[in-house]
């Protein structure tokens, strides 16, 4: 146990490739990490929060109605009940405690569509820690109303208008800032992604939403379930409900975003399919799959589920998905869009476009057996922040 | 010429090296030969060619814009090589980039490609010491030197390994953060200067713009200057650019001579 809590590999995957300046950041990091996951009293705090203040344990719901339709026992796990309304604050809620038991003073962020800012934003609030989140400056016109969410809570977004103005280029930014501010700020990365230790840390503090998975289905069904699936973008959701389940016989499903296809161009691909299409490389620090053309350079990637647009993936799932552990697949946007109105109709439930990738493959794959009769989709967000964008392919 | 051999000659003359950063290609593959031959007439004693990634995250917006030029410019690693290994120029070369161009090259042909055409080091800003292994075995055999940073923030037990494995010069950072140009140059620089003890040549780069700055690094005992987005910033200005390159690598290596 020992040797794998020093290892900063999963596999040949993973690592912490970054600029000397940052190493000894994250041995620090690591350090504090590893002295606080098991200390009962961070753990007590943290609980209390993840209770009280993010609404936890969510859900999991029997969705009749979509089971029906689809033709396999459906149920779902509700992390668009949690506060803020995803996954993401499970995880910047253990970060933040863990700031600030390292005595540091700013939180900086990357976001994409603002999810993961807007849940560091709320941690910040409620732990009394300056948060500044970098968003591409593409995406805070995009995601307007995630800005002022954030400016609500006093976080303060900085508009990153260099590369194609997007996550990656957030990413790089966060950073670059990082770097110079490295002694008295906490990068709090949103997924399981980035160098050693944040793809272990992340994962583990997003492993809740798995293992309360695991106690409602025994509460429920009194067994664990065939199959669980779950969007995969950088990971964080994916790993966080597989994780309890890697030993057991049970069937995990990483849905990547297939957008219009898996094509790339010289500079783009068309999608966000890291696992499905990526090859291996070394982003944001990790050796993971990632979508770049011949030479190395890095695409841009593209998806409705604006949290699923990015060129690599969690370095623990690349691993994960070359030992055969999980099974990479992909759904399209209009794939994507289908399964957002049939979950709205069916259940009355108004799902991320992140999730309902994860929707959608149910759909497709029910019938050929593959998902067994029990399934667990992991619904990571509500959809209310996409609105505008279904609205919008409508017209 | 060797990295090394450089360094030797320079001491002889009680000089301290000027080590000018440009990015290849930038702002076109065509425009790299005539800014190294400038460089050189000026005083740089070895130069440092940027292979553009598409993501470099210890780069400043200044570094970021230069490369984002030579990208949309055409540059990639086999123009690369093909343009470093027509230079006529006997100054030694060093190649500054990111590891995954590096990784998706292959390691081993990605350093046979710098010996054929004539680069002696090899700068991975994304890649520490920890990580290094294949890269810096393949280097060792090919007499090629992997240049390593210290950060202000390195450790000494983190100095000792990596002073270890580089060979060349050492890059010392001057200050925390990305590359680019700045008025101060802290005390801390000096004190990093001297924390560092070895005797492979000590070079101080990340914000260095002036004479008076490469001066004060070379009196605190530094071998060398690294200067890179004082140089690209004339580049992307496109006004009088040989010249003004020129004129600059002199004025900084003025500052060098009086050891």
């Amino acid at each position: 146990m020992k040797q794998e809590s020093r290892s900063t590999k999963f596999g040949k995957y993973g690592g912490q490739f970054v600029p000397e300046v940052l190493m000894p950041a994250l041995e620090e990091l690591t350090e504090q990490y590893e002295k606080h996951k098991d200390d009962p009293a961070f753990n007590e705090e943290l609980n209390y929060y993840l209770r009280d203040f993010a609404g936890r344990p969510s859900a999991l719901y029997h969705a009749k109605r979509l089971s029906k339709e689809y033709g396999i026992k459906i149920y779902l796990k509700r992390e668009d009940l949690i506060h803020g309304g995803a996954h993401k604050l499970n995880n910047t809620l253990g970060q933040a405690l863990l700031t600030k038991y390292m005595g540091k003073e700013r939180i900086i962020a990357e976001t994409g569509a603002g999810q993961h800012g807007t849940a560091c934003a709320m941690a910040g609030a409620a732990f009394g820690i300056r948060t500044e989140v970098y968003m591409g400056a593409k995406d805070t016109v995009r995601q307007r109303m995630n800005v002022y969410r954030m400016e609500l809570m006093g976080a303060k977004v900085i508009p990153v208008k260099s590369g194609s103005q997007t996550l990656k280029d957030a990413i790089n930014e966060a950073m670059r800032d990082w770097v110079t501010n490295v002694e008295t700020t906490h990068y709090m990365l949103g997924s399981v992604v980035g160098p050693h230790p944040y793809p272990a840390m992340v994962r583990d503090f997003q492993s809740v939403i798995g293992k309360e998975t695991r106690t409602q289905m025994m509460e429920r069904e009194g067994r664990l379930p065939d199959s669980i699936v779950a969007c995969t973008g950088g990971g964080s959701n994916a790993m966080g409900i597989f994780y309890p389940f890697l030993e057991e016989d049970v069937d995990l499903f990483s849905v990547e975003a297939g957008g219009n296809g898996l094509k790339t161009t010289e500079k783009e691909a068309l999608h966000s399919a890291s696992l499905c299409a990526g090859q291996e490389g070394v982003l944001h620090g990790a050796r993971t799959k990632v979508l770049q053309n011949k030479y190395g350079q890095i695409l841009e990637s593209s998806s409705i589920a604006a949290g699923l647009d990015y060129a690599g993936v969690g370095p623990e799932l690349a691993y994960l998905a070359d030992i055969g552990r999980i099974m990479p697949c992909y759904s399209l946007d209009s794939e994507a869009l289908e399964a957002f109105h049939d979950l709205c109709r069916f259940e009355g439930i108004i799902p991320a476009l992140e999730s309902s990738h994860a929707i959608a493959y149910v759909k497709k794959a029910a019938a050929s057996g593959e998902l067994g009769d029990v399934t667990v989709i992991n619904i990571s967000g509500r959809g209310d922040k996409d609105l505008e964008t279904v609205l919008g392919v409508k017209q | 010429m060797k990295i090394r051999e450089k360094f030797n000659e320079l001491k002889n003359k009680n000089e301290g090296a000027l080590i000018a950063y440009i990015c290849a290609g930038d702002p076109s593959p065509q425009a790299t030969e005539r800014y190294v031959e400038a460089l050189v007439r000026g005083g740089a004693d070895i130069i440092e060619l940027g292979l553009p990634f598409s993501d470099p995250v210890a780069d400043g917006p200044t570094i970021q814009a230069g490369i984002e030029r030579a990208l949309n410019g055409g540059m990639t690693p086999d123009v690369y090589f093909r343009i470093v290994g027509a230079l006529n120029t006997d100054v030694p070369l060093v190649v500054m980039t990111y590891y995954n161009l590096i990784f998706r090259r292959g390691v081993e042909k990605f350093v046979k490609d710098c010996v054929a055409s004539g680069i002696s080091g090899i700068i991975v800003p994304d890649l520490p010491a920890e990580e290094s292994g294949e890269l810096s075995v393949l280097c060792k055999e090919n007499d090629v030197d992997l240049i390593f940073l210290i950060a202000p923030t390195t450790t000494e037990s983190r100095m000792k390994r990596i002073l270890a494995q580089g060979s060349g010069f050492i890059y010392l950072m001057a200050r925390l953060g990305v590359t680019g140009a700045r008025s101060d140059i802290s005390g801390s620089t000096r004190d990093l200067i001297r924390r560092v003890r070895t005797k492979t040549p000590k070079a101080v780069g990340f914000g260095i713009s002036n004479r008076r700055q490469a001066a004060e690094m070379i009196s605190a005992g530094a071998e060398g200057v690294i200067v890179g987005s004082a140089f690209v910033d004339i580049i992307a200005s496109g006004k009088e650019v040989e010249q003004r390159l020129e004129a600059l690598a002199g004025e900084l290596k003025e500052g060098m001579r009086s050891k």
